[in-house]
C-alpha cells in the first residue's frame, strides 16, 4: 500500500509539471524544453531554506516560485528573440545552464553531493510525515495548479494563447502584443512548476543536481505530447500514464537475467506504437 | 478628408523593388480598387500598411494626425486598421466561435485573465456570422470548413473588428478568390454595406467586373509602381493599363 502512495506522490509531482509545461508548448506553441529548470529552482529553494535558513515549507515554497518566475522573465525575455527549432534550442541551453548551476555553485547548492535532510512540510503544527499525509497535501496542491490551469486556458487569455499558437503574426494584426503574452504565460507556467519541486524535495528529502537535467525536460515532454497537446487533463493523463508503465511492465515475467534492459526496450516501443497509433496523444485533437 | 496616406512609401526586398514611391490616399466611405499584374506589389502594399513587413522608406499618414515611418503590426486596431489576408490565415485549430472571439475580447493581458467571453462578445460573433452564414459551423473547426467558407469567416473576423470599433480602414486582399457566385454576391453586399457605414474600403481583386461595380476610384499598380489612378471606367479603359495586364 505504502509503494502505491509513493506512487501516486510522484504522480501528482508529475501531473504537476506537465500540466504547466503544457500550457507553454500545447497552449502557446513553444517549443520548451527548459522545464526541468524551474523544477529545480523550486526544490533547490526549497532543500536550502529549510535545511540551512530555518523556513518553513510554505515560505519557501513561496520564495522557490518568485526565484523560479523571475528566472522565467529573463530567459524567457531572451526566447522571445527565437522561433520554433531555434526557440527548442535554445531553451536546451538554458536547461543546460541552470543545471550547471546546480552542479557546481557548490557553497549553496553543495554541488553533486547534493542536499540531505530537507524536512517535511509543517502546517499549523500538522506535519506532512507519512507517505499517505503527504499526498494528501500534493494532491491538495496539484489540484489547485490543475484548477489555475484551467481557469487560465478556458479565459480570454487562454484563447489568445491558442490563437498565438496557431498564427502569431495574424493575430499580432488584430492589436495583441504576442511576446508579453508569451512572457506571462512562460512566467506563470515556471511559478507553478516550481511547487513541484518543492513538494519533491521536501518528499524525498534528498536532492542533487541529477534530477532537474534536460532527460527530465524530456521526459516531461513526453508526458504532454502522450497525453494530448493542448489538453489539461491529457497532460494528467500522460503523467499517470508514464509513471505507472514502468511498474506496470514490472509484473511482466522478463526472465530476470535481462529484465531491466527488456523493460527500457519495451517501454520505448509502447512510446513508439502509441504514437504511431495516435499522434495526437491519449487526449488531444492537436498534432504539434 | 482622408483616413490613409502613404508618402513615398518603399518597400525592396533586397533586390526586389516590390514598391517604390508610393503616395496614394484613401478616402472614408468609398471603395478603392486595387489592381494590377501577379506580382505588381498589391499584397506588399498591404504588408506593409499592416505591419506585417517593414517598409523601407517613405511614411504613412493615419487619421491626417500620426505620420508612421514604422509600423507595428499590434497597434493596428489602434490606427483603426484592419484586414484580410490573400492567402487565409485563420486559428486552424480553433473554433470558429473562438476565431471570431479573440478578436473581440479585451486586449490587455491582465485583464484578459479574469474574462471570459462575455454577452456582448457572443452577440457580436453571432451577428457576424450570421451575416456570412456560417453561423450553424461556429462550434466546428476552422480548420475543417471548406475553401469558401474559409474566406468568409475571414471577411467576419473583419466584421467583428468593425462592430467593436477597431476597423476604419479595411484591407480586403482577393477576398473573392475561389468564391460560389452565390457567395460573391453576399461578400459585394457586405462591401457596400462597410462603405455605406462610411468605412475607408480598399479592395485588391483580380476581377474587372467587380472592381467595375464597386469601386469608386481605382489605382492601378505596376511593378510596385503607380501606373494610374482614377474612375473605373475611365482607368480600365486606359491603353497602358490593358496592357501592362496582358503582357503579364
Ligand atoms: N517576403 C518576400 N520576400 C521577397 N520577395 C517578396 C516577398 N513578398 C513579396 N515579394 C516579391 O514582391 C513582389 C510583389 O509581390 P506581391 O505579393 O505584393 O504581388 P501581388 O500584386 O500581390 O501579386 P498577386 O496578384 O499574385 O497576389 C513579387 O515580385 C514578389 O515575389
Ligand atoms: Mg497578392
Amino acid at each position: 500500500m505504502e509503494y502505491i502512495y509513493h506512487l501516486a506522490v510522484l504522480f501528482t509531482i508529475y501531473a504537476g509539471l506537465a500540466i504547466t509545461l503544457d500550457l507553454v508548448v500545447g497552449y502557446t506553441g513553444l517549443l520548451s524544453v527548459t522545464h526541468a529548470a524551474f523544477y529545480g529552482f523550486g526544490a533547490y529553494a526549497t532543500a536550502i531554506l529549510m535545511t540551512a535558513h530555518g523556513f518553513g515549507f510554505f515560505p519557501s515554497l513561496l520564495v522557490g516560485m518568485v526565484i523560479s518566475m523571475v528566472a522565467a522573465l529573463l530567459i524567457g525575455f531572451v526566447l522571445s528573440r527565437f522561433k520554433d527549432d531555434y526557440y527548442a534550442l535554445v531553451s536546451f541551453g538554458f536547461n543546460i545552464i541552470v543545471f550547471s548551476v546546480f552542479l557546481n555553485w557548490q557553497d549553496v547548492t553543495r554541488g553533486p553531493l547534493g542536499i540531505p535532510g530537507i524536512g517535511k512540510p509543517e502546517l499549523f503544527g500538522y506535519t506532512f510525515s507519512s507517505t499517505l499525509q503527504f499526498l494528501f497535501l500534493s494532491a491538495v496542491l496539484m489540484l489547485l495548479v490543475y484548477g489555475a490551469a484551467r481557469f487560465l486556458v478556458s479565459s480570454s487569455f487562454g484563447r489568445v494563447l491558442k490563437a498565438i499558437r496557431e498564427d502569431e503574426k495574424a493575430i499580432s494584426v488584430f492589436g495583441y502584443n504576442t511576446k508579453t503574452y508569451k512572457l506571462v504565460v512562460f512566467t506563470l507556467s515556471a511559478g507553478m512548476a516550481a511547487i513541484a519541486g518543492s513538494l519533491f524535495a521536501s518528499y524525498i528529502t534528498f536532492i542533487d543536481p541529477s534530477t532537474f537535467t534536460l532527460n527530465e525536460s524530456v521526459f516531461i515532454l513526453a508526458m504532454i505530447i502522450l497525453g494530448g497537446l493542448s489538453n489539461v487533463r491529457g497532460a494528467v493523463i500522460g503523467a499517470l500514464f508514464l509513471i505507472l508503465l514502468p511498474e506496470i511492465l514490472r509484473f511482466v515475467g522478463f526472465p530476470t537475467d535481462i529484465a531491466a534492459q527488456m523493460r527500457q526496450v519495451v517501454y520505448g516501443a509502447l512510446l513508439i506504437g502509441l504514437m504511431l497509433y495516435r499522434p495526437q496523444g491519449l487526449m488531444g485533437e492537436f498534432k504539434l | 478628408m482622408h483616413t490613409l496616406q502613404t508618402k513615398h512609401l518603399t518597400k525592396h526586398f533586397d533586390t526586389v523593388k516590390a514598391i517604390t514611391d508610393l503616395s496614394i490616399s484613401f478616402e472614408p466611405g468609398k471603395i478603392t480598387g486595387v489592381i494590377g499584374p501577379n506580382g505588381s506589389g498589391k499584397s506588399t502594399f498591404i504588408n506593409t500598411l499592416t505591419g506585417l513587413t517593414p517598409i523601407t522608406s517613405g511614411s504613412i499618414g493615419v487619421a491626417e494626425k500620426v505620420e508612421l515611418t514604422s509600423i507595428v503590426s499590434n497597434d493596428m486596431p489602434v490606427y483603426g486598421i484592419t484586414r484580410t489576408f490573400q492567402e487565409v490565415r485563420l486559428f486552424e485549430q480553433m473554433s470558429v466561435l473562438d476565431n471570431i472571439l479573440v478578436v473581440t475580447t479585451c486586449r490587455g493581458w491582465f485583464k484578459s485573465i479574469f474574462e471570459k467571453h462575455s454577452a456582448y462578445h457572443l452577440a457580436i460573433a453571432e451577428k457576424v456570422l450570421k451575416r456570412v452564414g456560417i453561423w450553424q459551423f461556429h462550434n466546428k473547426l476552422a480548420v475543417n470548413l471548406s475553401y469558401g467558407q474559409r474566406k468568409l469567416l475571414e471577411i467576419a473576423r473583419v466584421l467583428a473588428m468593425s462592430e467593436i470599433g477597431k476597423a476604419q480602414v479595411i484591407f480586403f486582399d482577393e477576398p473573392y478568390a475561389g468564391l460560389f457566385p452565390e457567395m460573391v454576391k453576399l461578400v459585394s453586399e457586405i462591401m457596400k454595406e462597410l462603405r455605406s457605414e462610411g468605412k475607408t474600403v480598399i479592395l485588391v481583386e483580380h476581377n474587372m467586373d467587380l472592381i467595375r461595380e464597386l469601386s469608386d476610384k481605382v489605382i492601378v499598380l505596376d511593378s510596385g509602381t503607380l501606373l494610374a489612378e482614377g474612375n473605373a471606367n475611365h482607368v480600365l479603359s486606359r491603353k497602358d493599363v490593358v496592357e501592362a495586364y496582358l503582357g503579364e
